[in-house]
């Protein structure tokens, strides 16, 4: 079949640097990959082009890039599962979120940056056993979720976040302090949470889920967040804006069975963060003006009392 | 279709709260299309919990949405969502009660002392998927009577309505994935495509790292502007909470003007079927949608 890559070309070593788009039109296998095509290029057409590969099998992790916008594994992705209403043609470019070396090939050193903060070994305390640690099977079965993760970086390539804040330490690194957190072997837990919940940390995730959509092996980055989350408030951490807008959410849902949104800003701020508090005035006095102030005697759902009961039952088995 | 379609009506909290226009644009919009509305049987729905209360204890959640499901199943009725957050998070937890009989066993053992069962034969649809795929568009064509020429509409579909593909029936029915478009070509606009329309509003780390939330809506609104676009149509009332209500930080923030009117999906097709501009409570935004309004009358 033809198809055309579209393909984001970058040489720091030209004249002038700049990004630029290339075609190449190609004959190619219905069965053939992204990677197939772009090694095909590289092959057979234009001998330039710069791209990382390795193993060719979804293992090695190093093929992420972005297609039609999106990232996956060129190697795991069939050009032919990505033609829609006919078109001949996908735009590859380099994954997002890292600085670009050249063509297809970016600089990982900000991705091992963030794992090497989250500390990725077990830190154990007291005694060593004897002979091996021992945890229970259905604990590493869970963590096996996590550890399927190649580090390819795609999860950091389209994370929302990481787009308008560097500082965040993205999906792969925190899925990766989620599969030490929640180590049976591993006894840090409340202090590496105690560093996650800082700025940058897991609070600051959108949960966007783009991480999700786009692994290529079903880590769930954003789910490990979420667990994460969940754990720092069962350690004690409530005194950050995302614990206090969790746990503020979850009381007036349990009280009314749906969200006071005028209550929600002030429970997560706290009524005596003054400066937070005056900073909401000017949109509160437009948004009265306008119509558009929620309630301020916020009502509840007739049969809201279920809705306790709920809360009460699920809560208790926890 | 022919004749009216009638579903169990799940407005979620922000269209009876912060965004009331949301509301009542679907009522207007729906009435002209023969799309009942069964509300009364609904009046007992909880909050989905928004991804929120899943962060806290995913149970809690599913639990709560399958009593929704099971009230829902009650009037006999399909169910019908105009927010895209509760879509989203509706079908994660349809997906995870319908394909575990014993999990749903176990939550419907927790809903049984209100004499509830879900029975697992919700559909949650957004309003956006039902025009597309019950309503049609031919009939929503049909109902146009001030076709919106030259405007140009940039579709912000948000995150929810979008991910995860696998749980929200995309491979079934792949027209899902430019419904706003559709939409707006329908209406009579012109599209105008930019990068960032199936990314995050910001909205969600709004109170957390609201820098990075404003920067997020400078950049969808500035690369919508500059892909040309007169308005901004979103599915969901959080993100226009965030691209609407927050223009103005972001706009302070970026040091740059913005000035983009944020449109609820009911309010867009309204405005193309010649309802007031105030029954569509376009009156209710934080940025002034009168240009728009004016223009569209000029057209006429």
């Amino acid at each position: 079949m033809e198809v055309t890559l579209n393909v984001r070309r970058y040489d720091p070593d030209s004249a002038k640097p700049a990004p630029y788009y290339q075609e190449y039109d190609l004959e190619i296998d219905e069965t053939h990959t992204v990677l197939d095509g772009l090694i095909k290029v590289r092959e057979e057409v234009d001998g330039t082009l710069a791209l990382r590969c390795s193993c060719r099998s979804a293992v090695c992790g190093s093929c992420a890039m972005r297609v039609n916008g999106h990232a996956v594994l060129a190697c795991k992705t069939k050009v032919r599962d990505l033609l829609h209403r006919g078109s001949t043609k996908l735009t590859v470019e380099p994954a997002g979120n890292m600085p670009i070396i050249k063509d297809l090939v970016v600089e990982f050193n900000v991705f091992w940056d963030k794992i090497r903060a989250v500390e990725p070994w077990l830190q154990p305390q007291g005694v060593p056993p004897q002979q091996e640690y021992i945890a229970p099977n259905e604990d590493m079965l869970h963590l096996a979720g996590v550890m399927a993760c190649i580090m390819c970086g795609a999860c950091v390539s389209d994370c929302t976040v990481l787009e308008v804040d560097k500082h965040f330490l993205g999906p792969a690194a925190l899925a990766k302090a989620y599969r030490f957190v929640a180590d049976p072997r591993d006894d840090a837990e409340k202090s590496r949470l105690g560093k996650l919940v800082q700025y940058g940390g897991v609070w600051d995730c959108t949960r966007c889920m783009q991480c999700v959509q786009v692994c290529p092996k079903g880590v769930d980055p954003m789910g490990r967040i979420m667990a994460l989350r969940d754990r720092a408030i069962e350690n004690g951490y409530h005194n950050s804006n995302g614990a206090r807008h969790a746990e503020t959410f979850a009381r007036s849902i349990k009280h009314s069975g749906t969200l006071d949104e005028l209550r929600l800003p002030i429970g997560t701020f706290g009524i005596w963060n003054v400066k937070e508090m005056l900073k909401l005035i000017p949109l509160g006095l437009k948004a009265q003006m306008r119509g558009k102030r929620p309630p301020i005697f916020h009502k509840a759902i007739p049969g809201a009392e279920n809705v306790r009961r709920i809360f009460e039952k699920v809560e208790s088995k926890r | 279709m022919t004749g009216s379609v009638k579903y169990a009506f799940y407005p979620g909290c922000v269209s009876r709260g912060a965004c009331p226009e949301l509301y009542s644009a679907t009522i207007e919009v729906c009435a002209r299309l023969g799309i009942e509305l069964e509300t009364k049987g609904m009046q007992s729905a909880s909050c989905t919990g928004a991804g929120v209360l899943q962060e806290k204890n995913r149970r809690l959640g599913d639990t709560l949405n399958a009593r929704n499901f099971a009230l829902a199943e009650r009037t006999g009725l399909p169910l019908m969502t105009i927010c895209s957050t509760c879509q989203g998070v509706m079908a994660q937890a349809n997906d995870r009660l319908t394909k575990d009989p014993d999990y749903l066993k176990s939550i419907n053992a927790d809903l049984a002392p209100e004499g509830l069962e879900y029975k697992g034969t919700a559909n949650p649809k957004h309003l956006l998927w039902i025009l597309l795929e019950e309503v049609g568009l031919n009939r929503v064509r049909a109902r146009v009577t001030r076709p919106l020429k030259g405007l140009k509409i940039a579709p912000f579909y948000g995150c929810y309505i979008v991910r995860p593909s696998s749980v929200l029936g995309y491979q079934e029915h792949p027209e899902r994935s430019d419904a706003l478009e559709q939409v707006i070509q329908v209406v009579g606009a012109e599209v105008a495509d930019f990068p960032g329309k199936t990314a995050c509003c910001g909205f969600p780390i709004l109170t957390i790292n609201e820098k990075a939330s404003m920067k997020m809506v400078s950049n969808h609104t500035l690369s919508a502007k500059d892909a040309g676009a007169t308005a901004m149509v979103t599915p969901c009332p959080l993100c226009h909470l965030n691209l609407d209500g927050y223009q103005p930080t972001a706009a302070a923030q970026a040091r740059k003007p913005i000035d983009l009117s944020i449109l609820h999906l009911p309010q867009l097709i309204g405005l193309a079927m010649g309802i007031d501009a105030k029954a569509l409570g376009l009156n209710k935004h934080i940025m002034s949608t009168q240009k728009l309004v004016s223009q569209v009358a000029v057209a006429q």
